[in-house]
């Protein structure tokens, strides 16, 4: 393999590992600040314990989200150095606002919320982690105008002088259309993520303490915290399909191959159907297609509101393309994996919201049950989220290639700022530097999935009894001097 | 105003706040072992900089952004041309996150223990290649017309950066001694307060060795003040380390880091990344973006800047209390098994 191969396994590598972190970091921290509201308000014990208990869930996955994030901050300058060249004064820009604006907070404020239980009022501590919640959020709006602005590049010009993409405005990369639609539905996804994890672990431990006659904690502990799950899973699950649908009109006209390829839709047509299932060799070209289920009129209606409007096919796409960029190359992505990979964020998340309507008809008006299947439904269901979200991100940038920055096809647009990805690859990086690193970040990231899992596992399953081991926050006086010669209760 | 001055300027002020701050926070994580003779005095360690680090470490991601927003000829030169030391950082950098967060949840010394070696390794790692790094960079590497590395590996292990590396090792070492003696109480505050007395000394005599191989070789006549502030600095920390003042020690340790960037970046200026051809070297003109970006980000810069300042500083005061075993419980997080 080329050093071009492995940079691109490298970087989908790195950065799916670091995806299955963030989405339940963005989604867990609000969920989390939620339930320490719950507790300011309320003052119940329920709430605080379950603050604890997530809480802790939540900094088992975040410092695993930090440590693989510092990685792809650099990862740009190492493997993909030319492409920083090109893009750098446009793309550097987002990275740069997004440590500043977020990150900075969020680190700040976490190591506040940890050890400040008992070294800040209430009120404080309660904005740390809402603080938290929202700086994660922020994070995930600069990193996706980074890579909306690779999808489809806004507010720049390409300089013959200089040979490199130039920002002209900044107003346009941080409101950039592809921009708006994929931080809805990247933020519901996470939504979706936590929200399962929630109703999961909750169902689980309902189910297992009627089982074990302690109906009281059943539903004086873990109901809410189903009920929290739940509907955040349906509200997200909604989220998720409206801004889907958004993105995808958008997709349609932005990157029409990256549509056309997903529904395995090589010939131009009228009235395009839906393919549910379709069989297809893998040489990844046309002839090998074989329909088996459709849905007439569905890809149109997707692409256009309109269910037997023109949707343009692979075939004609590459004319296309070879008319405007230069022929001998091949301008469509992997069609199987975009094919693939598209169904199954659909299915896996479609999937998972569907159940929490039936389990919120299960648990209505105070009920609890003690179905074992309920319960192993709901460890899982919390995967599938996780997939879900894996895929769209595959879908969407193996749907780009062989583009990293895919031409705007507005014709008023910004002419020239396109990249081949062949053209991205470092070219002073040889192809040992890039396989002896990948091989120690897979290797290194395959003994931390390992313990990540472990120590989830085992805090899950402690329950809310995990909590029970500190000592109580309650104890903390309200003037913060006088907390220094007691324990620390949430510390290292 | 003259944009890429600026910008170059920003640069250096984020990578002081990074050395300044992470510096004693490696310092602390490569102590462990010397100063966490007892698992709870370990403890007591990990949790002066326990609200902190991750805070610090993010001086780091901003110095690397900013570098990518305002320099991307050079953020891109940079990192692919140093790709094996940015490996072993990164690598370094990973455990040692996960070390810090995970640690306490599991109770368990064998545990225990790997998670102090994943602190320790990750903890020196970075504290000597950040100077084999920026040794190399005052130095001068081998680009070619398209401002590529054309070096090997090797040739970055250069006598002049191996002494750097030591140089920042020592710096931060003594960093954290002295941070900890200011932070900590009893055993470990008189235990910190020796030895960073006596690294002290092995610090003045590397760090200054390097200080002055800098300034003849590399540097130019007006950063002679950066060094002889140095110098004032680290006889300081001799003398202060020696009458056990924490808090001025401390201080005497952060100017030496400060020193020390002034002296690198003053040497560079105004190269970003001096070639051993001249004609190739990056400059803060041909590696830097438009201006158009660079008045974008300033303002962002300085506006935001100032702002985190202040609620990091707000963090420190909040955490301003001295620890010590007094405080640690007996027992943090689940065992492995159920009991
Ligand atoms: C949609 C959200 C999203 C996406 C697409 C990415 N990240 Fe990320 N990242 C986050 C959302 C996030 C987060 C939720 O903010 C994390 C996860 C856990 C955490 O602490 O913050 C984070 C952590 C994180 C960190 C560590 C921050 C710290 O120390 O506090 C860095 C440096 C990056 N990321 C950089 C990147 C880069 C360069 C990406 C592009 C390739 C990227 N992330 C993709
Ligand atoms: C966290 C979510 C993300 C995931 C899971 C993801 C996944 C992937 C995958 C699988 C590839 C490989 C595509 C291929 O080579 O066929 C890729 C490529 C790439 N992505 Fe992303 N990506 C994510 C976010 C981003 C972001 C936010 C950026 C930029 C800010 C980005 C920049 C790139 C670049 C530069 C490439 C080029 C390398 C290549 O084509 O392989 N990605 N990504
Ligand atoms: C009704 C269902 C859905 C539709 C119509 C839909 C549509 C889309 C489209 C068109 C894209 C590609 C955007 C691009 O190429 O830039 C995308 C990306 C993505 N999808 Fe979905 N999606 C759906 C459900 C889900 C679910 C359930 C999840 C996860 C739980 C999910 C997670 C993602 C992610 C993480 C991305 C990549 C980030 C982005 O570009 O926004 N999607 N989705």
């Amino acid at each position: 393999m080329e050093a071009l191969e492995l940079a691109r396994w490298q970087f989908g590598i790195t950065t799916v590992y670091h995806f299955i972190f963030v989405p339940l970091t963005i989604g867990l921290a609000p969920l989390v600040a939620i339930m320490q509201t719950a507790w300011y308000r309320t003052g119940n014990e329920r709430w605080l314990r379950l603050t604890k208990f997530f809480g802790k869930l939540m900094l088992i996955n975040f410092a695993i989200g930090v440590a693989t994030g510092i990685v792809q901050e650099f990862q740009f300058g190492m493997n993909w150095s030319e492409y920083s060249r090109f893009v750098g004064d446009v793309f550097g820009a987002p990275l740069a606002m997004e440590a500043l604006a977020a990150f900075f907070v969020e680190s700040t404020f976490l190591g506040l919320w940890i050890f400040g239980w008992d070294k800040l009022p209430k009120k404080i501590h309660l904005g740390c982690i809402w603080a938290v919640a929202i700086a994660t959020n922020l994070s995930a709006y600069f990193i996706l105008a980074a890579n909306s602005w690779m999808q489809h590049p806004v507010g720049a010009i390409f300089n013959l002088e200089t040979g490199r993409a130039e920002m002209v405005d900044i107003v346009a990369v941080l409101t950039n259309s592809t921009l708006l639609a994929a931080f809805p539905h990247t933020i519901a996804a996470a939504f979706l993520t936590a929200g399962t994890f929630v109703a999961g672990i909750a169902a689980w431990w309902m189910v297992r303490l009627v089982r074990r006659g302690d109906a009281e904690t059943a539903r004086d502990v873990y109901r809410p915290a189903l009920v929290l799950g739940l509907v955040t899973m349906l509200v997200s699950g909604g989220g998720v399909a409206l801004s889907g649908d958004l993105q995808a009109k958008l997709m349609f006209q932005q990157q029409p191959m990256k549509m056309a390829a997903a529904e395995g839709l090589c010939a131009t047509e009228d009235g395009a159907a839906f393919s549910i299932l379709t069989l297809g060799d893998l040489s990844n070209d046309c002839d090998g297609v074989v329909h088996l289920l459709e849905v007439p009129g569905l890809t149109s209606y997707l692409a256009n509101g309109d269910f037997t409007s023109t949707v343009t096919g692979v075939e004609d796409l590459q004319a296309r393309y070879e008319e405007q960029f230069g022929e001998g190359i091949d301008y469509s992505p992997n069609l199987a994996v975009t094919y693939w990979s598209f169904r199954l964020m659909i299915g896996l998340g479609a999937g998972s919201a569907a159940l929490a309507l039936a389990a919120l008809w299960l648990v209505r008006r105070g009920r609890l049950t003690d179905k074992p299947w309920f319960g192993r439904l709901g460890l899982l269901a919390i995967p599938t989220p996780f997939l879900a979200s894996a895929f769209g991100w595959i879908f969407t940038e193996m749907g780009r290639q062989p583009w990293v920055v895919h031409p705007n096809p507005d014709p008023s647009g910004v002419d020239g700022v396109w990249m081949l990805t062949a053209r991205g690859v470092s070219t002073s990086v040889g192809p040992g530097a890039v396989i002896g690193s990948m091989v120690a970040f897979t290797l290194l990231y395959g003994v931390l999935a390992v313990v990540w899992f472990r120590l989830m596992k085992r805090y899950a399953s402690e329950g809310v009894a995990a909590t029970e081991k500190d000592p109580s926050p309650d104890a903390r006086r309200d003037d913060p001097d006088d907390a220094s010669d007691r324990p620390l209760s949430f510390a290292y | 105003m003259d944009l890429p001055l600026i910008w170059f300027l920003l640069i250096a002020v984020l990578w002081t706040g990074y050395l300044v701050l992470e510096g004693f926070d490696f310092g602390v994580g490569m102590l462990i072992p010397v100063l966490g003779r007892k698992d709870k005095d370990r403890r007591v360690l990990i949790n002066t900089i326990g609200p902190v680090w991750d805070g610090n470490e993010v001086w780091l991601l901003t110095a690397g952004g900013a570098t990518f927003a305002a320099f991307p000829e050079w953020y891109a030169t940079m990192f692919s041309g140093f790709y094996i030391p940015l490996l072993l950082i990164l690598l370094a950098l990973i455990v040692r996150v996960v070390a810090f967060e995970w640690r306490g949840k599991i109770d368990d010394d064998g545990w225990r223990a790997w998670a102090d070696r994943a602190i320790v390794f990750g903890s020196v790692v970075p504290a000597i290649l950040w100077g084999v790094a920026f040794g190399n960079l005052v130095r001068g590497v081998h680009l070619d017309a398209d401002h590529q590395y054309v070096g090997t590996f090797w040739d970055l292990l250069n006598p002049y950066a191996l002494l750097g590396g030591a140089t920042t090792f020592l710096i931060f070492l003594t960093h954290g001694a002295v941070f900890v003696a200011l932070k900590t109480d009893g055993d470990i505050r008189r235990g910190a307060g020796r030895l960073a007395s006596r690294l002290a000394v092995a610090t003045l005599l590397v760090a200054g060795g390097w200080a002055v191989w800098t300034q003849l070789a590399y540097s130019t006549a007006w950063t002679w003040g950066a060094t002889l502030v140095a110098a004032v600095a680290l006889v300081r920390l001799v003398v202060l380390t020696r009458q056990g003042r924490e808090g001025r020690a401390f201080a005497a340790s952060a100017v030496t880091i400060v020193a020390a960037v002034v002296l690198i970046f003053g040497s560079m200026f105004p190269d970003v990344m001096p070639a051993v051809d001249p004609a190739n070297s990056l400059n803060i003109r041909n590696a830097s973006s438009t201006d158009y970006t660079l008045t974008i980000m300033t303002w962002v810069a300085v506006i935001l800047t100032p702002v985190v300042l202040l609620y990091q500083g707000w963090t420190y005061w909040v955490f301003r209390k001295r620890i010590s075993t007094a405080q640690i419980p007996e027992h943090t997080g689940l065992t492995f098994l159920r009991r």
